[in-house]
Formats: structure tokens, sequence, C-alpha cells
């Protein structure tokens, strides 16, 4: 397990949003540290996708605050941006531009050097190598999966924000993510990680964290084999 | 170069790079521009109205409405696969996001002017003759501010469900001012009239583009920030 004693990275507090009068999150408290890993599940509408979202900058709060690096996320600065990496439900990529081209212009948009050369070094190590030509469209569901894996880690974020990253991802693929984030783990990456199936990610995480109708209910660290977690999981989210 | 020229030109060059193989604004803004000028063309009664008179107003409306269907693909573009939130989760300046979406859309429109230009010519039988370097520069002129509202009218119709329907109720209303300085011109200009007789209209256009170009990059952070 990977050690939680890293620099503070993400600081979370009372944090609640309502789309109108609905309630999504109601008063969200979170911290994680540099090489932490926490995997976040729940049921279906309890709150997590926009957690990430909430988290990435790409909504507001209703309410409660989001440090990142010691920096309000409000302020929206260029180190804090450079700093987080997310993979959503979709891919964020172009239908129109070959896979290359999106990741060229996405390391373009981070501001790297030799974009062109980092974006294939990326998709070489998502094993899409010989697709850099083929438009996003023309892929299987997986293979895009891999690509927009491929461009959450481009610019090698600080904090890692991945909501289902396993999805239609075959064995192989799913093993070698797991061995990619493994390493960025240790390399000092934070890592908040969504998903309906925890033995996804179970040997990755380091701390567990259930949300259920927009607080949680609980957040502990990964102990023991998930066997045994999950009676405990399922009357918290049957409840 | 500075960080936020550079991140604007990767923007536009990332938009007419997806156009050019796609080619779906462009072909779309064409062919509705060369229907215009035909359906205009056959529909008036030369014995009324002599081509003279109607073609400034024709060529106008000919390009506001073409300019409508281009700028209708430049967020729908960014809507697919909700490549717009990786654009706003980059350490990218909102100015230059803007920027960089006003380049690729007025790179669209002018093509499509500059195409139906001709067309106009063949249609209308004008003799555009030593008005030709005048009216490119007045289309310019009204180009850059018309094209800068539609552009942050269009980041705020994508989110929208009725997107394609929102932006002309959006931005036809802005369109007005200069599409008639515009009009104005353009009618002086092919009757040969002296330079005098168009400032004011000239320092409208210029003034539009000064207060919307700015307008427009000071809001388009509250358009496309949630």
């Amino acid at each position: 397990m990977p050690s939680h004693d890293g620099a503070l990275l993400l600081e979370v507090s009372g944090l609640q949003r309502s789309f109108g009068r609905v309630p999504i999150l109601r008063g969200v408290d979170l911290s994680l540290r540099s090489g932490e890993a926490l995997a976040v599940a729940g049921p279906n509408g309890a709150g997590k996708t926009t957690l990430l979202r909430l988290i990435a900058g790409l909504m507001r709060p209703t309410a409660g605050r989001i440090r990142i690096l010691g920096q309000s996320l409000a302020q929206r600065s260029s180190p804090i941006r450079r700093s987080i990496g997310l993979l959503s439900h979709q891919s964020l990529l172009y239908d129109d531009l070959t896979l290359l081209e999106n990741l060229t212009f996405a390391a373009r948009l981070y501001g790297l050097d030799r974009p062109a050369e980092v974006a294939a070094s990326a998709l070489e190590e998502a094993g899409l190598a010989r697709r850099g030509a083929d438009l996003p469209p023309r892929l299987s569901r997986g293979l895009l999966q891999r690509a927009a894996i491929a461009r959450a880690l481009l610019h090698r974020p600080k904090l890692l924000l991945l909501d289902e990253p396993f999805t239609a991802l075959d064995a192989s693929a799913s093993e070698r993510l797991r061995a990619n984030l493994r390493d960025r783990l240790a390399a000092g990456l934070g890592l908040v990680v969504v998903t309906h199936h925890l033995a996804e990610v179970w040997q990755l995480a380091s701390r567990v964290a259930v949300l259920v109708d927009g607080s949680w209910a609980l957040d502990q660290p990964r102990e023991g084999p998930l066997e045994a977690f999950l009676p405990h999981y399922h009357r918290l989210t049957s409840a | 170069m500075p960080d936020s020229l550079r991140l604007a030109l990767a923007i536009a060059g990332k938009d007419i790079r997806a156009e050019l193989r796609s080619r779906t604004a462009l072909q779309s803004a064409l062919v509705f521009a060369a229907l215009v000028l035909v359906v205009f063309n056959f529909a008036r009664d030369p014995t009324a109205l002599s081509a003279a008179d109607l073609a400034p107003s024709v060529l106008w409306v000919t390009f506001a409405l073409a300019a409508m269907v281009a700028l209708n693909r430049a967020f729908t573009v960014e809507r697919e696969n909700a490549a717009l939130d990786g654009l706003l989760l980059a350490p990218v300046p909102r100015e230059a996001l803007f920027i960089g979406k006003l380049l690729a859309n007025l790179a669209f429109v002018g093509t499509v002017e500059l195409v139906t230009l001709p067309l106009f010519v063949l249609f209308f039988n004008v003799s555009l003759g030593h008005a030709l370097p005048g009216l490119l520069g007045v289309t310019a002129l009204a180009t850059v501010g018309f094209v800068a509202v539609g552009t942050l009218f269009s980041a705020m119709a994508v989110r929208t469900r009725f997107a394609e329907l929102m932006l002309p109720v959006l931005l036809l209303p802005f369109m007005v001012p200069p599409l008639i300085a515009a009009v104005q011109v353009t009618s002086r200009l092919l009757a040969d009239r002296p330079l005098s007789e168009m400032w004011g209209w000239l320092r409208l256009l210029a003034l539009y583009d000064i207060v919307f170009v700015t307008l427009c990059m000071m809001t388009f952070s509250a358009v496309v920030d949630e």
C-alpha cells in the first residue's frame, strides 16, 4: 500500500452543490495527500461524478471550499489547472482529429515541449502506437477509453481524477493501467478514482470512501480483503 | 511568442484542421450563400428595382445568413465528446480561448465571403472595378464585429438544448448595426461616391468592432465557465 505521508494535495471542506433546488452534495469534506489513492464508491446519483467535476473546476460549488496544492480552486490559476488530470465519462477527444492530433493539441494546451513527441509517447504507453492516425469514431469503446486515459495522463498531473477508468477495458489494458497508476502513485501522484466495481481498484487504493445521497457514509483506510468489506458496503448503500 | 497568443493560434489551428477534414460548416455555408443569391436573383423584378439598388442589401443579407451557418459550428464541435471540458480544464486563459475561436470563425466566414463575392458579381452583374479594395476593407471591418458577437453567443447557445435555433435569435439583433453600416458603405462604393460620404458609417463599424470585441472577450469567461 502506498504511504500516506506525502504533501497535502487536496483539501475539500463543507462542499455543497445543488442543481436548482435539488441538493446533490451536502457538505463533503475530503483531504488527499501525495501518493494516496482514494477509491470513491456509492450508488447511482450519490454525487460521485459531481464531486469530481467540482474538484476539477468544471463546476462551481454552491457552498464550501476546495484547495489544491494550498491554493483556492476559485482562483483557477494556471499552476492549479496544470496539476489536475481528469478522466470523465466522455473522451474529451475531437471526432475530426486523429488520435495523434488530439493528443498533440492537448499537449500544446498544457504548454508541453515537443508536443507531437509527447503525444506519440503517450499513445505508445496506452498501447495505441499503431492507432495514431485513426479518428476517434473508428475506435472501439475500449480503445477510445485508452485514448481518453492517455489524454488525462499526458501532462503528468499531480492530482488525477478518474471516473470509472476501467469501463470497457480488456483484462490486459486494465492491468496495464493499474501498473501505470501504481508507478505514478509511488512517484507522488494523488488519485481519486470513482467506481462501481471496487474489485477493480481495491489493491490500488489506500483509502475507501462511500458516498450516499451527497454525503460520506464512510471514509477509512483500505484494510483486509474486499470480500470482508463488501457486506458492510452493501449495508451502507442499501439503507 | 506570448503564451496567450500561442494558445489562441493552437485553438484556431485545431478548429481549421478539423473543419478542413469534415468540411461541414464551410460546405453548408457556401451552398446556403449560393442558394440565397439564386433566390434573390430570380425573385426580384428587374423593371421595378435595378440590380445596383438591390445588390448591397442582397450581398450583406447573404453574408450574414451564411455566417450564421458557419458560426453554428463553432461550439457544436466542442460539444462532441465533451471536448469543451478538455479546453476548460487546461491552463488556457479564457481570453486566449475566445481569440482562438474568433480567429477560426473569421477564417471560415472570410472564406465564405471570398467565395460568395464572385457569385454575387455574376448574378447581379455589378462591376466592382476600383470598388473592390474598399469592399474588401468594409467586409473585413463589418465581419470582425459580428463574428466576435457570434463567437460569444455560439458559446452561450451551445449549452442550451436548441443551440442551432438559439444562435440566430441571440445574434440577429446585434448584427443589425454593422449590417446597416456595411450596406450603406457598399452602396456608396458601388456608386463610386467620395470617401467623405462613408466616413460616418466606417467610424460606426470601427467603434462597433472595438466595443464588441472587448466586451465579448471580457464576458467570455462568464459564459463558458459554469
